[in-house]
């Protein structure tokens, strides 16, 4: 009988199709499942140790009771000195990219080489510092952990300006020329000004990508007990914090590691929903 | 002389009128002033896009630089010596090679069929008021740092890991013949596997968001005629989207492999650092990234430094190829969409 056939096979497709279907909900469960676990985890580890103190006091020895107020400066420091280096140099590599070489060779290949770099190993960054600063310098110190972190924050920028600058639409640097505005301010008064939602975007991702890297900063800036504020000498951030107080056989280190860790992990969603709240009014522009 | 030959710039725009020769003049001076503003900004941005050129070139410089005395101590039989020892300074980088790229291919195995699933769900299945909601999740999951997988990887998944999935394997597969291998020794936890493990969960919004990236960039017209002739949604996805994205679903999976290679802190804490290859993958290795991050402060000796740089420049060689390759993929199916 054809007839019965068909409805064999026809049943078959429908319980492939539901067998899927059910592989597909179940395969997105389990991603979003690591979310809740990966989460949940850190609030119940590291919210009880989040104190006043923690933001006031320094890194303990181990056995006694502290805080992470010299890691969680060092941090900031370090993000501060990334972001002033790496901004500038990023977004006017952008610039040159969307503005004046928008179809030349030399952008495509930059184009190219940001992108490796984008998501090239950050522990090599590390090595890269290493080998230029740390090396000839003879000593570990601040700003080449800064330097490191501004080597991560550079290809952020450049992609996201870039992209950001190529929305703009070209109506408006017509009008700009056509009141005889120079070039550059055209750039930097009306496509900068348009564009403006999208940069700070790539700036805050650029920092939720940094604030949490631990490789470069390994063998740049080290780690530094007390407090310090010689960038000259090795400053003290909270991954490498996190690292060496984790990996520490004592109890009191590892529960400031886990509020460390909450500390980042809050830090960094913060930043990218906050990014992410500023995209929408990008793209209406 | 100069300002003479620019003159008639300044006399177009006032012919119509009389001007006094000290309006004219400042009126030269200011468009001289933007000719240099314009230069000036012009070449500071061509020097930035140049810089990144230059980033590159002296990663890949420095690293070449510093790994000489360790190519030149031990050859080429560096890339295949399996002996690892800091006290008579004998290196070889072969277990930290196989390390990086066993636990990639574990990450890799895991999530690409996991994040295509997804990424399935989230294009033909979910429903619309869900979909930004789940997508952003999954992108947070992106965004955690590497050093959280690291701590959780450490003390909530090792220890369930010892616990659960290690002896459930070692029991099942431990006496098979071929299998048995693989599984062999005691679970400790840590080891290869759960260092692969960990990285397919870091890895997993990788491939998902790119997935979801392209499934979405498939022309509709060709889904609603693959439905209009009967298809099941799933009879879509693998015989209309998959072929469709191809290019663009490999370009996203090269893209993470070359994160799950270059991994550092997620691994670091849960693989163990054995400079070994066990052929069980319960065991505890090393990759390359973690060899680094363990033992680059503590190395002692130009030879020692110089051969974990080494170790890095095989690494940045290696993810360069998969990165480049990645992005040669995802350009062309961007091309391709226009």
């Amino acid at each position: 009988m054809p007839d019965k056939t068909v409805t064999a096979r026809y049943a078959a497709r429908r319980g492939k199709d539901i067998a899927a279907t059910a592989l597909a909900l179940a395969a997105t469960a389990f991603g979003l499942g690591w979310l809740v676990l990966i989460l949940g985890a850190l609030l119940w580890e590291g919210f009880g140790g989040l104190s006043v103190a923690v933001f006031t006091q320094m890194t303990p020895p181990p056995g006694s009771s502290g805080g992470l107020l010299n890691p969680i400066f060092g941090s900031l420091v370090l993000t501060i000195i990334a972001v002033l280096i790496g901004t500038p140099i990023g977004i006017f590599a952008g610039t040159y990219m969307a503005e004046y070489g928008r179809y030349d060779r030399l952008s495509s290949v930059v184009r190219f080489i940001n992108d490796i770099l984008l998501s090239a190993p950050s522990i090599v960054v590390g090595l890269f510092i290493y080998e230029i600063m740390v090396a000839p310098m003879g000593h570990f110190s601040g700003w080449a952990g800064g330097v490191a972190l501004a080597v991560l924050v550079i290809p952020v920028v450049v992609r996201t300006t870039e992209d950001m600058l190529t929305l703009v639409p070209n109506a408006l640097r017509e009008a700009a020329t056509s009141i005889g505005l120079p070039r550059s301010l055209s750039i930097t008064r009306i496509c900068y000004r348009a564009a403006r939602a999208g940069m700070v975007t790539g700036v805050l991702l650029a920092v939720a990508r940094i604030s949490g890297e631990t490789a470069p900063l390994l063998f740049t800036s080290l780690n530094n007990q007390f407090w310090s504020t010689d960038l000259n000498q090795p400053v003290s951030s909270l991954p490498v914090v996190i690292f060496q107080f984790a990996l520490s056989p004592y109890k009191d280190w590892q529960s400031l590691a886990w509020t460390g860790a909450l500390i980042i992990t809050l830090t960094v969603l913060a930043l990218s929903i906050t990014a992410r709240a500023l995209v929408p009014s990008a793209k209406q522009t | 002389m100069q300002s003479a030959e620019k003159q008639p710039v300044a006399d177009i725009a006032l012919s119509e009128r009389v001007t006094l020769p000290a309006e004219a003049l400042a009126r030269t001076k200011a468009l001289d002033r933007f000719r240099l503003g314009d230069a000036v900004f012009r070449h500071l941005t061509r020097a930035a896009a140049l810089g990144v050129l230059l980033l590159l070139s002296g990663v890949i410089v420095s690293l070449i630089d510093g790994s000489i005395p360790a190519f030149r101590a031990f050859g080429l039989g560096f890339l295949t010596s399996e002996r690892w020892n800091p006290v008579t300074e004998i290196f070889g980088a072969l277990p930290a090679i196989y390390g990086t790229i066993v636990t990639s291919i574990i990450a890799m195995v895991i999530a690409v069929p996991v994040g295509l699933m997804i990424a399935f769900f989230l294009t033909e299945l979910c429903p619309q008021w869900a979909r930004r909601p789940i997508g952003i999740a999954v992108e947070l999951l992106a965004g955690i740092p590497s050093i959280i997988y690291g701590i959780w990887g450490l003390f909530m998944f090792a220890p369930f890991l010892q616990r659960t999935l290690q002896p459930f394997l070692i029991d099942t597969f431990g006496d098979m013949p071929v299998l048995g291998v693989l599984f062999a020794g005691p679970p400790y936890g840590i080891g290869i596997l759960t260092s692969g493990l960990v990285l397919a969960i870091m890895v997993l919004p990788f491939v998902t968001s790119i997935s979801r990236d392209v499934f979405e960039a498939v022309p509709g017209v060709l889904k609603e005629a693959a439905y209009g002739v009967g298809c099941t949604r799933w009879e879509v996805v693998r015989f209309v989207v998959l072929p469709y994205a191809r290019v663009g679903v490999i370009g996203g999976i090269m893209l993470s492999l070359g994160r799950a290679l270059g991994e550092t802190m997620a691994v670091t804490f849960v693989i163990g650092n054995a400079h070994r290859i066990s052929a069980s993958i319960l065991a505890p290795g090393t990759t390359i990234s973690a060899s680094i991050a363990n033992e680059f402060t503590e190395a002692v000796g130009d030879l020692y430094t110089s051969s974990l740089i080494a170790l890095g420049l095989i690494l940045f060689v290696i993810t360069f190829i998969v990165l480049a390759i990645a992005r040669y993929m995802l350009m062309r199916i961007e091309r391709r969409i226009g």
